[in-house]
């Protein structure tokens, strides 16, 4: 059995008539894709030499020409016509005679190109991103205030939760997730005793490295950071999930089948990380107080003993309760920026994506923003525990 | 004296043969694993038919597919596609093939990020020296041809289904393959649309002279515009029928085909 490849396309333009008369070229060959602009620069350069008074173009030796061929010959003959000078086929291959069925030419190029999509003047985009904004912002307080109920209700309706969404949930963000917060905090731990320990070594107050490394971390560093990771790790992969679910129209499916998909949906991932957040910090916490402490036994001559004596005298109830409320708020803020984001998601992928990236970024913000309104209100919860 | 202005490489021209292959398949075994689907299928498409791969759900038609396409690699034997060998494990034989076809995925695949003219745009500004203009002239016919014109701006999500599936192929057409394959064109889409959609696979059968590979279980649209088709069952792994689906359905003494084309639910 043989088989042909298909013919490599080439072509040949040949020239009859005299200059500034009537001309006619012959072209043969095939016409594709791949030669067409080399043979309309081609053809270019000989109407340009011979500035013909009429032009036929004689296509008996056409074997092959594709749409984009075909396009092309109606259009540099239009070209022609619309310039005054006389341009006819002639002689057309059967190839080309039915290339040229394909569609009424004069008409196709009469046919308006569309005027792209308006985009509008200045003013105009302003009140449109305006609006959109106002729209967003609606929508989130819509969504908040939904969420805020669904919660509401749990303790007196809890069978209404799905328990068994809320423990997968806290195994992806917490278990999952314990692996690197161990490393960040334990890193972060030696890196901030390593700090204070170069300035506190002049004063002879290696032992107060001890009190800095817990206070940083229980304080701002154990529950930032975590917040931090569980927006990126957690927080992304809410906003992926509801957002494709969106896009796949599972979130209409269970609408229609008369789920709430804030209760079905949200509900559970926030409740996951209530639980989750405040936990993943305390351990956030231990390691980067034991990475504290591995600087000051190795560089500060400090016994561990002494090191956890003294970490032991730094930190009191009110600190941890601090860090643990802001672990609280992060996690409400997580969980709920990731759904809200994924339920806003309309299109196909690029939507998901924008999503993802705009609920990290969202998260992130709003955790170093509530972490600062935490650091002032703590000012007046407790003056003396900075005197 | 006439001036002579000749492009590269010369060759002689073949005629147009009504029988020449184009698709040679030789005892393919499709498996994923230890899980065959198909085995020993052995079949060719001739040049300029319509050629539909039909059976009942699960048979392995778009698996068939797939493979043609060189998405997966087979299990054991050979597809030749215009004079490629893509069974050879040769990538670049491989990449050469991709650039000669043009596929209409069951979901029409269009990129949602962009809008129907840079879908199909993207294909001429990779792999042809056009300039801009002429791109964009390109674009146009290819829309217009697919009854589509003035939707150039439009994003596929403002689209409706048939006119998703009819973009697709525009795309599919952008760079003027001679062999355009089409998964399930008509699922999905209303009878009127589907009857619509085989009409235009019809005129651009016609129009272009492309040969096309159509995998499909709607009986109205393979007796509308099959040439030739080749019938696969789930239970023989392989071809249980082939011929022109009119004949197949007056003639069979297969009762497997004979339920498949008069719509009986088998018996037991």
């Amino acid at each position: 059995m043989t088989l042909t490849a298909p013919e490599a396309p080439y072509y040949t333009l040949s020239v009859a008539g005299e200059p500034g008369g009537e001309i006619t070229l012959r072209v043969q060959g095939r016409l594709t894709l791949d030669n067409l602009t080399a043979f309309l620069a081609a053809l270019e350069a000989e109407v340009a030499r011979l500035r013909p008074q009429s032009l036929r173009l004689d296509l008996e030796g056409l074997e092959y020409l594709d749409t984009a061929a075909t396009l092309m010959l109606q259009r540099v003959a239009a070209d022609f016509r619309e310039g005054g000078t006389p341009c006819e086929f002639v002689r057309l291959s059967p190839e080309a005679r039915r290339m040229f069925a394909l569609l009424p030419w004069e008409e196709f190029f009469a046919a308006p190109t569309p005027a792209p999509k308006k985009r509008g003047l200045p003013l105009e985009r302003l009140g449109d991103w305006t609006l959109n904004f106002v729209a967003d912002v609606a929508e989130l307080i819509t969504f908040t205030g939904g969420l805020i109920l669904e919660l509401l209700t749990v303790p007196f309706r809890p069978r209404r939760v799905r328990w068994p969404e809320v423990i997968t949930a806290m195994k992806r963000v917490g278990v999952d997730g314990l692996p690197i917060i161990t490393l960040l905090s334990f890193l972060l731990g030696l890196i901030v005793a390593f700090l204070s320990a170069m300035q506190l070594k002049q004063f002879g107050a290696n032992i107060y490295v001890a009190d800095l490394t817990a206070i940083a971390m229980v304080q701002e560093l154990g529950p930032i950071m975590t917040g931090v990771m569980v927006a990126g790790r957690s927080g992304s992969s809410f906003a992926a999930e509801i957002g494709t679910m969106k896009v796949n129209e599972e979130v209409d499916a269970l609408a229609t089948m008369g789920f709430d998909p804030m209760r079905f949906l949200a509900v559970p991932k926030v409740l996951a990380c209530l639980v989750v957040l405040p936990l993943l910090t305390y351990y956030a916490d231990l390691f980067g107080i034991l990475g504290g402490m591995v600087v000051g036994a190795i560089s500060l001559d400090l016994t561990v003993y002494t090191f956890l004596k003294q970490v032991q005298g730094s930190i009191t109830l009110f600190d941890i309760l601090y860090g643990t409320a802001k672990s609280l708020v992060f996690a409400v803020l997580i969980a709920g920026i990731g759904c809200q984001r994924g339920f806003q998601v309309r299109g196909g992928a690029e939507a998901v994506g924008a999503a993802t990236t705009s609920a990290v970024v969202a998260s992130i913000f709003m955790i170093i923003v509530v972490d600062s309104a935490f650091a002032v209100a703590r000012q007046f919860l407790r003056p003396y525990t900075f005197v | 004296m006439p001036a002579a202005v000749t492009g590269s490489s010369q060759k002689l021209a073949t005629p147009f043969q009504g029988r020449e292959p184009v698709i040679v398949v030789e005892n393919l075994t499709c498996a994923f694993g230890e899980r065959v689907i198909l085995e020993n299928v052995s079949f060719e498409v001739h040049r300029g038919e319509i050629f539909v791969i039909l059976g009942g759900s699960g048979c392995g038609k778009s698996t068939l597919l797939k493979h043609l396409i060189g998405l997966y690699p087979p299990a054991a034997g050979r597809i030749v596609v215009n004079g490629i060998d893509i069974t050879s494990g040769d990538e670049r034989a491989l990449a050469r093939m991709r650039r000669e076809i043009g596929v209409l995925f069951q979901s029409s695949a269009l990129f949602g990020s962009m809008t129907l003219g840079q879908n199909i745009a993207l294909p001429l500004e990779e792999y042809t020296d056009l300039p801009p203009e002429a791109i964009d002239l390109v674009v146009r016919l290819k829309l217009r041809l697919v009854n589509l014109a003035g939707f150039e701006d439009y994003l596929p999500e403002e689209l409706s289904g048939g006119m998703k599936k009819r973009a697709g192929l525009a795309r599919a057409l952008a760079l003027d393959p001679d062999l355009l394959f089409f998964d399930e064109p008509s699922a999905g889409l209303d009878p009127i649309t589907a009857v619509g959609l085989d009409q235009l696979i019809l005129r651009l059968n016609a129009g272009l002279g492309a040969t096309m590979v159509v995998v499909t279980h709607e009986l109205q649209s393979i007796l509308t515009i099959a040439h030739r088709v080749i019938m696969l069952d789930k239970d023989a792994k392989g071809i249980i029928a082939m011929g022109d689906p009119h004949d197949l359905k007056e003639h069979s003494t297969d009762p497997r085909v004979v339920n498949f084309f008069h719509r009986r639910p088998p018996e037991g």
